[in-house]
């Protein structure tokens, strides 16, 4: 199983990674992660890579092999969509970030990416991850929102999923995140 | 239970258990977090040098006092410490001695894509390559003990894919190692000539010794296909994790030592397949040895020397029918200074007042990026103060720029360069951005922040005062966030003859806790885009006028300070 989280910097992707890699722990599976520090944190785009299996060998997913893409946000998903296998779920937090050049005016953020996704995509789904992590106490929590409504997607254990969202989040915050999960995992029936 | 756990910590954790004492080590991307797990550990001590130069020679007098010891770097670090790298080849160890030097293919996060197996080749010292966080933790406890046996430092090589990566691992127990004696040998430890002819002697034995043992060595390996492939791939690192997906039917011989490469065992293997290839990233290391002694092999006439290697690549390049999807094209999104940097307001007047801005390495990098568009060079850390004395001195002092240095990056290696400035009288102006941290690599403390790696309380060296031991008479500190002031001080330093420094002051804003009101547009702005020159993220313009996202807005006041109408002003709360 292959999850590619794409986001931008500053937008919880490591968090969401180290659930999953938490959740593979539990079931007893083999599993890599593989995540980016230094420069691309400042705003950039970044991605994160999840295998889980009984035995996994490179810790980087490859255009075509990914079964699950999270995206944080549109624009990103656009970019990484080539990574998902035929048949497999890209799962949009529906919220637009602008990047630099955009908001410069050197480029302009595209036009009715959401449309052709949903056209082109089978398994893909937008939700209001950011407006449903609000209703649970902050738009902070959308990257676990994502989680939930992925766990019932794909038919991830939820009691395992709800232990490893308690393992890993700090403990300020552990309450906030598992009503963001209960919420995804509601919103997708 | 295994235990996921990043790659470095696992290097962090084989030195714990290998009873390591004595870490040192400046952050760099890959290798920071090796440093900030190895403190948590009880009962030893770990520290930020200043420099890796520093770092290693810390970890080599550690290791001469008996104790086991470890430097840990990125690439362009083992740069830095390659003067006490090569000679500490020839001294040996008495404690256990390794080096971790992590690549960065594909520059994540780096300024040029250097292959350090090299230096394991031409200083003669040892270099193993693990290929996930299991072995990273086995590798590095072998490694002290090579180290021990043989004689020798050894290096661990890193790459950003196995540093920054998760996998499983199994836990051990710390050995606790009693200091071993110090004996004093001027043979030994004190290079000058005559003992130093004597060690390279030492060291072409050790060489030729090693050379033979790692042909038996259980890190080295082969893995022989089941299925009769007439492939065999010689592969190591993460290009091993990669052959492993891509070419499940091929053999496969993995290679742990670097250096030295286990040639006779690999010469055996070649014998057993119809086709060799050599699957590496960056330089064709592997390769060229093997075809130096004879084995015939494929390897970068079809990879390139460029970037990362990746499962799809590989499945490419052996012809398998894979469909390789096709990249939307979407526009892009570089990394940015944050909302309420403290940068920004100085490469704002910089761009400004049209000036030629030696830059340097850190956050203060992005200033090159538009709108800003402030930055002209960078080279390397420290290169900033260097670079414009030598601009002044081959225009005769014409020249209309200006070096902007980081705090830590300025401790690192721009003192040097500050005092070349003065002795050689070239008149520059130094602008160091102090925001209280090393920020790129995730805010680490460095010498002026007044706290060590471990959080703790630490003397604080003042920049002003090294800037006036230096000779610097002229020093102007300011408010980073006040630009105003940040442009007066800029041009009454262009204005002196003699070097001038300006330190432009403010914590970097993740780490500023200070709840400041945010900025708003209110009833005024006619939409002239001033502000967005400024390049903020959290500014964006309507048809109607600016927004500002209250969510991202720090208050830092820099957009107000540039609106010439006054039309941005505190938000009421």
């Amino acid at each position: 199983m292959n999850i590619l989280i794409a986001g931008v910097g500053g937008q919880g992707t490591l968090l969401a990674s180290k659930v999953l890699g938490r959740y593979a722990v539990l079931c007893g599976k083999d599993c890599k992660l593989s995540e980016v520090h230094g420069m691309s944190q400042r705003g950039g785009s970044v991605t994160t890579h999840v295998r889980i299996g009984d035995r996994v060998h490179s810790p980087v997913i490859w255009p075509g092999a990914a079964d699950v893409i999270l995206a944080f946000e549109v624009l990103e998903a656009a970019r990484v969509r080539h990574f998902l296998r035929p048949g497999g779920i890209l799962l949009v937090n529906d919220v637009k970030i602008l990047p630099m050049p955009v908001i410069t005016g050197a480029a302009k953020y595209p036009e009715g990416l959401k449309e052709k996704m949903l056209e082109d995509i089978n398994g893909a789904y937008f939700i209001p991850a950011a407006a449903i992590a609000e209703e649970a106490g902050s738009s902070r929590a959308a990257n676990v929102v994502m989680l939930g409504a992925m766990c019932r997607l794909f038919g991830f254990d939820k009691e395992k999923m709800v232990e490893a969202v308690t393992d890993c989040a700090p403990e300020k915050f552990r309450e906030l995140n598992l009503k963001a999960f209960a919420l995804g995992y509601e919103r997708v029936k | 239970m295994k235990e996921l756990m990043l790659t470095n910590r696992a290097v962090a954790r084989g030195a714990y258990e290998a009873g390591v004492k004595v870490l040192s080590a400046y952050p760099g991307t890959p290798s920071t977090e090796i440093a900030e797990n190895f403190v948590k550990f009880d009962g030893v001590y770990a520290e930020w040098a200043p420099n890796e130069k520093v770092a290693l020679e810390v970890a080599v007098g550690a290791s001469v006092a008996g104790a086991r010891a470890m430097a840990c770097m990125k690439h362009v670090g083992l740069n830095v410490a390659a003067d006490p790298l090569f000679t500490a080849a020839y001294t040996g160890v008495n404690g256990g001695l390794v080096i971790v030097v992590a690549d960065d293919p594909g520059m994540h996060s780096s300024q040029n894509e250097q292959d350090s197996r090299y230096y394991a080749r031409s200083a003669h010292i040892m270099m193993l390559e693990p290929s996930d966080a299991q072995e990273a933790k086995d590798f590095t406890k072998l490694a002290f003990e090579l180290s021990e046996k043989y004689d020798t430092p050894v290096l661990i090589r890193l790459t950003t894919r196995v540093a920054h990566s998760r996998s499983l691992v199994e836990l051990g127990e710390r050995e606790e190692l009693p200091l071993r004696p110090y004996e004093k040998s001027v043979t030994k430890y004190t290079m000058m000539p005559a003992s130093a002819i004597l060690r390279h002697q030492v060291v072409e034995e050790r060489d030729v010794e090693l050379a033979n043992a790692v042909n038996t060595m259980s890190v080295n390996r082969v893995e022989r296909s089941r299925r009769g492939s007439k492939i065999g791939v010689v592969c190591s690192g993460v290009v091993y994790q990669y052959v492993k997906e891509a070419l499940p039917d091929a053999s496969i011989f993995k290679v742990g030592t670097i250096y030295p490469l286990p040639i006779k065992a690999i010469e055996k293997f070649a014998s057993t397949v119809q086709q060799l290839y050599v699957i590496e990233e960056l330089e064709p290391f592997i390769e060229d040895r093997l075809k130096a002694a004879g084995i015939k092999c494929r390897g970068k006439e079809i990879f390139s020397l460029q970037g990362e290697l990746s499962v799809l690549k590989i499945l490419e390049k052996f012809n398998r029918s894979v469909p390789v999807p096709v990249p939307e094209k979407v526009p892009g999104r570089p990394p940015v200074m944050c909302a309420g940097c403290p940068h920004r307001g100085v490469f704002y007047v910089l761009s400004k007042l049209k000036l030629t801005v030696n830059g340097d390495i850190g956050c203060y990098t992005l200033g090159a990026v538009a709108p800003l568009s402030a930055v002209d060079t960078v080279l390397c850390m420290g290169a900033s103060v260097g670079m414009a004395h030598g601009f002044k001195k081959a225009t005769g002092g014409e020249s209309h720029n200006i070096a902007v240095i980081g705090d830590s990056t300025f401790l690192h290696s721009g003192i040097t360069g500050l005092i070349n400035a003065v002795y050689n009288e070239s008149g520059i102006t130094l602008v160091i951005l102090d925001n209280s941290t090393t920020g790129m690599t995730g805010h680490q403390d460095h010498p002026a922040t007044g706290k060590n790696l471990k959080g703790e309380k630490a003397p604080a060296v003042l920049l002003d005062d090294i800037c006036r031991a230096c000779g610097v008479k002229d020093i102007a500190i300011v408010d980073a966030y006040d630009i105003k002031a940040v442009e007066e001080a800029v041009k009454n330093a262009l204005a002196s003859k003699e070097v001038s420094v300006i330190i432009a002051q403010r914590p970097c804003v993740l780490l500023d806790k200070r709840v400041r009101p945010t900025v708003m547009v209110v009833d005024g702005c006619r939409n002239c885009g001033k502000c967005m020159k400024i390049g903020c993220p959290a500014i964006s313009r309507t048809e109607s006028g600016v927004r500002i996202d209250p969510v991202q807005c720090t208050g830092c006041g820099v957009c107000a300070e540039v609106c010439p109408f006054g039309a941005i002003k505190e938000s009421e709360r």
